[in-house]
């Protein structure tokens, strides 16, 4: 490790460096605006030092690498972590907690998600994963006051605990059989020769659920709903995205370097997973009456659209899935983004009264929300549609045509509860009069971050799904690194 | 560029008339109605300069075509042309788009911004539709007229709207993802037979397909065809949907929404997959026939005078069905006909349904009768509707119905026999609702209902107009139209040049323009 390195490693250094000096602030002056000021300043700091990293990729030590494929994940991390404080700022401003301590970790877990993004070896996997993991048993429960926080906050810690326990020892396997812990090394082990043998079988399959939990893939999903409506509406948009995008990253670099498209039965055991996922969640959220219950359980089913992209593999797959993902990433910020800006200091507005005629009411946040729950159901003129088609394509590419099918017929189920909210905010106010509901309650003013973060996000939503050109070249680009191990797939 | 025109100015308008309708909601109405009158005007002047596409010959119908690429990376561009067909609708598109506007003009008083905007988005998303000739693109505006719908539907229907939109939206959706799906594989079918990709219309026709692939894809798209159009399993949501929605809403349902289907059938499902669709045929054709009886018989069962007319769509909408896969001139140039004159017909009785609405508050037909003596001007226009429902020779109906029938009549007797009951059927639901709604002795409601207003009778009056223009003198249609069918039926023998399909029809060429225009006319290059 040389000094040079830690060009490399800038944008890392300036998270980590920016908690320790908020931490400081902090100690001597404790104010929740300043503190706000410093975490988004950290985080423009660090995303602005990833244009600058050159001459790419860069292997530092056995443990990382720096590609342009991390890169681009890092940028979309932390884009995300500057989305999620800028709502937060009004968000917590109507807290009575001490907030302060919230922006450090929050940007902790930036930093263990983008540790994730570069690994290549197990240790740095781990280290990012509990990095990201401890940051976020405290972020769940961050509002103890509250009823549900402490409660998700203690499964997200007991369930993140297990699964973390059958990762580490599904990579204890694949080690004890390869001798090494490395992706590489190990893709060149498996290459050899030592393709079938129970153990590294056993070995991935005990890994498979450690990702898959925190994924939030069924049937590892138990913990989703209850930690999305108990944790803060800020920080539920980041489990769901910055969480969530980090360990996929991670996930489809390990799968292409060991090349464990050529395990028919891991393939089996991921399709079972979508096809799971998707069902699952669609048919759990058709029950739901909690907007952010309803929403936990689209994510469930959102990440099983994923793996088809994931299962598709080669370039084309892994294209699909970060284009997938960033369309992802930007409804889903922005459904969270709208719960946190109309959430009230006692409660998220969570309950689907808080949304009775929104529209009439407060005509640009329902416009947004309608947007992006068009989005995610997959309606075109939003990025949704595209990622939807984009892993159609891949899909159908690769002749995956049960998932496929099963995707479809997803969407459809899907359209029913997203169409359900929206029915609710186009709702008349004069109907409410007449059937004796009492008057909504005067939800907060936007804020200015908050309103900022909104319209971004929508017209990046309408960007993406309308003139997709400019980023789909951007992904090729950048996503082209790691794909290069040919998919050949042994029974 | 004029095509592009035609969907912006419907847009702009739509934004327009949300922002305007803040300040003044008169002036939402005048921007939709100017947006799609300047539309309509459009449309008339493409077709007056191009009376009938003959001059450009068989190869090329496209009369104007306008390309501007989209997303090169995956070879989709922005590629909208017009022909006959096309040309035709769009203009069936403006008329009604006109009239839609003006039959809201007092029944929506709730948000009419909004109203407006949606309104004039889905006749946007519908002329895109018409237009499109890359896949994606029409996949696209398949969807763009699919909200506003719900919207429409949705806020400003009747009792039972929400149930109605979400089960029109499900409905839809869920089959349109199928086409999609289809889609893709046809371009990656496409792609790795000849190394392009693409989404072109034009470059995809004539795909090499395996006849098992070309079977499943043709059914990919033919079921979000058929759930527009809509065929008899899937038409589930018709009624609901044309019942509850506002009468602007319904008359752009029943008069261009379905029409998107057959035009789906005809412009990508026949030229597409000629193999499939010849060994579907009987089978697409027993279909259609289920549809025209089954329609007819659930509309004579209706109490609610919506809904009976919307049973009327199903059992036309059958005949359309019979007719594209009877595959010849002759029958397509009915399933043409047949959509222009349902569209108007049925369009005129969703306003006169509207209008009634708005007068005495009921659907209810058991609550109706004897209102002739009250509302005279209302009872003749009914009844000029009715009978073109019914397909009474000199409204355009008849010649619909009687070139599909004849048209059919050649590719499968037996199930056109059957069919042609339907006629009977519908001429008992169409006096059905003479007879209980207007004549009677003694009126049911007793207190005085106004007659059609002015502005009502510009509406009926325009379309009656339409109607007996297509039913004396449907020969201009019938030219414009002619070579995009000739096109159609091309591609559907080219492919087939071993099958017997092709005899009949060089007798049915020459019996055509001898029986319609009385006069020999060209005779149908081919």
């Amino acid at each position: 490790m040389t000094v040079s390195d830690l060009n490399y490693l800038m944008p890392l250094l300036i998270l980590a460096g920016s908690s320790i000096v908020i931490l400081l602030v902090i100690a001597f002056y404790r104010d929740h605006k300043v503190t706000f000021i410093l975490s988004l300043l950290g985080l423009i700091a660090s995303f602005i030092s990833i244009i600058y990293v050159r001459g790419l990729p860069h292997e530092i030590g056995a443990l990382v690498i720096v590609d342009s494929y991390a890169m681009f994940y890092w940028g979309l991390i932390m884009l995300a972590s500057l989305a999620v404080v800028a709502l937060s700022y009004g968000y917590f401003s109507k807290m009575d907690e001490e907030k302060e301590e919230y922006y450090v970790l929050l940007l902790t877990a930036t930093l263990g998600s983008s540790v994730l993004v570069i690994s290549r070896h197990f240790i740095s996997f781990f280290m990012g994963l509990e990095i990201l993991s401890v940051s976020l048993y405290a972020l769940v429960a961050y509002l103890p006051e509250r009823k549900r926080s402490v409660e998700g906050g203690i499964k997200y810690l007991v369930l993140a605990a297990a699964s973390s326990a059958f990762l580490l020892f599904g990579m204890a396997l694949v080690y004890a059989e390869s001798g090494t812990m490395d992706f590489t090394k190990l893709g060149a082990h498996i290459n050899s020769g030592a393709v079938n043998t129970p153990l590294l079988l056993a070995g991935f399959s005990f890994m498979v659920i450690g990702v898959g939990f925190k994924l939030a893939l069924a049937p590892f999903h138990m913990w989703t709903p209850d930690v999305y409506e108990g944790a803060p509406a800020p920080v539920t948009a980041f489990v769901a995205t910055v969480s969530k995008g980090g360990m996929f990253a991670l996930w489809f670099r390990f799968f292409v370097e060991v090349n464990g498209y050529r395990y028919h039965s891991l393939m089996v055991l991921f399709t079972v997973i979508a096809i799971a996922s998707m069902f699952i969640g669609n048919f759990l959220a058709l029950l739901q009456n909690n907007v952010k219950r309803i929403l936990a359980y689209s994510s469930i089913a959102h990440l099983g659209y994923l793996l088809i992209a994931f299962l598709a593999g080669g370039q084309m797959g892994l294209e699909a899935g970060t284009f997938y993902l960033v369309a992802y990433f930007i409804t889903t910020l922005g459904t969270f983004g709208i719960v946190a800006v109309l959430s009230f200091t006692e409660r998220d507005a969570d309950n689907m009264d808080d949304y009775r005629a929104l529209y009439w009411r407060r005509p640009f946040i329902a416009t947004v929300f309608t947007a992006m729950l068009m989005s995610l159901a997959g309606i075109p003129l939003t990025a949704g549609f595209l990622g939807k088609f984009y892993l159609a394509a891949a899909g159908v590419n690769t002749a995956l045509w049960l998932p496929v099918i099963i995707l479809v017929i997803n969407s459809a189920i899907s359209v029913y509860y997203y169409l359900k909210i929206v029915v609710v905010m186009y709702r008349a106010p004069e109907e409410d009069v007449v059937a004796g509901v009492p008057a909504v309650t005067i939800s907060p003013a936007l804020s200015v971050g908050g309103g900022l973060v909104l319209s971004v996000l929508t017209i990046m939503l309408i960007w993406f799904g309308t003139f997709p050109g400019g980023i789909i070249d951007f992904i090729k680009t950048m996503v082209s690194g790691i794909s290069s191990v040919s998919v050949t797939m042994v029974p | 560029m004029i095509l592009l025109w035609l969907v912006i100015i419907l847009m702009a308008g739509g934004i327009a008339a949300w922002i305007a309708a803040k300040w003044n909601v008169m002036a939402a109405r005048w921007i939709s109605l100017i947006a799609t009158l300047v539309d309509f005007v459009l449309a008339i002047i493409i077709w007056v300069e191009h009376p009938s596409g003959i001059t450009l010959g068989a190869n090329a119908p496209w009369l104007v075509d306008f390309r501007w690429n989209w997303i090169p990376s995956f070879g989709i561009s922005f590629h909208m042309a017009i022909d006959g067909l096309s040309l035709l609708l769009v203009l069936l598109t403006m008329f009604i788009g006109v009239l839609s506007v003006l039959t809201s003009w007092t029944e929506i008083e709730y948000r009419a911004g909004f109203f407006h905007f949606n309104l004039l988005w889905i006749l946007a998303g519908i002329t895109g539709v018409f237009l499109s000739l890359d896949l994606f693109m029409f996949y696209f505006f398949w969807e763009v007229m699919l909200i506003p719908m719900y919207f429409l539907i949705g806020i400003w229907g009747h009792e039972n709207r929400i149930y109605a939109s979400f089960k029109f939206f499900i409905f839809t959706q869920a089959s349109s993802l199928f086409m999609l799906v289809a889609i893709v594989a046809l371009y990656f079918i496409h792609g790795k037979n000849t190394g392009v990709y693409t989404f072109d219309y034009l470059q995809l026709l004539g795909t090499a397909l395996p006849p098992a692939a070309e079977m499943w894809l043709m059914f990919g798209f033919l079921i979000a065809f058929v759930v527009k159009l809509p065929i008899v399993p899937l038409h589930n949501w018709l009624p609901d949907a044309h019942t509850e929605a506002p009468t602007a809403g319904s008359v752009v349902l029943a008069a261009l929404l379905l029409k998107t289907g057959a035009y789906g059938i005809l412009r990508f499902v026949i030229p597409l997959f000629p193999n499939a669709v010849r060994d579907f045929q009987v089978p697409g054709m027993i279909l259609g026939a289920i549809g025209i009886i089954y329609g007819a018989i659930l509309a004579f069962a209706q109490t609610d005078f919506k809904r009976l007319v919307a049973y009327t769509s199903v059992n036309h909408m059958g005949f359309v069905m019979l007719g594209a896969f009877a595959l010849n001139e002759l029958a397509l140039q009915g399933v043409v006909m047949q959509m222009l004159c349902h569209g108007i017909s049925t369009g005129a009785l969703f306003i006169l349904v509207g209008a009634l609405y708005e007068r005495i508050h009921t659907r209810d037909l058991n609550k109706m009768g004897g209102f002739w003596d009250q509302i005279p001007r209302m009872g003749g226009v009914g009844l000029v509707f009715a009978l073109a429902s019914l397909g009474l020779p000199g409204l355009g109906n008849f010649i619909a119905e009687f070139l599909i029938l004849a048209g059919s009549y050649m590719a499968n007797n037996w199930v056109t026999a059957v069919a042609t009951l339907g006629l009977v059927a519908s001429t008992i639901y169409s006096l059905r609702i003479m007879a209980r709604v207007f004549y009677g002795r003694k009126p049911k409601i007793e207190k005085h209902i106004p007659d059609f207003n002015v502005r009502e009778m510009i509406i009926m009056g325009s379309l009656i107009a339409a109607i007996v223009w297509l039913g004396v003198f449907p020969h201009p249609v019938l030219d414009t139209s002619r070579p995009a069918i000739n096109n159609i039926i091309n591609t559907t023998s080219q492919s087939s040049s071993m099958s017997n399909l092709k005899k009949p029809l060089l007798p049915v060429k020459t019996g055509t323009t001898v029986q319609l225009a009385g006069k020999s006319e060209k005779g149908g290059a081919r």
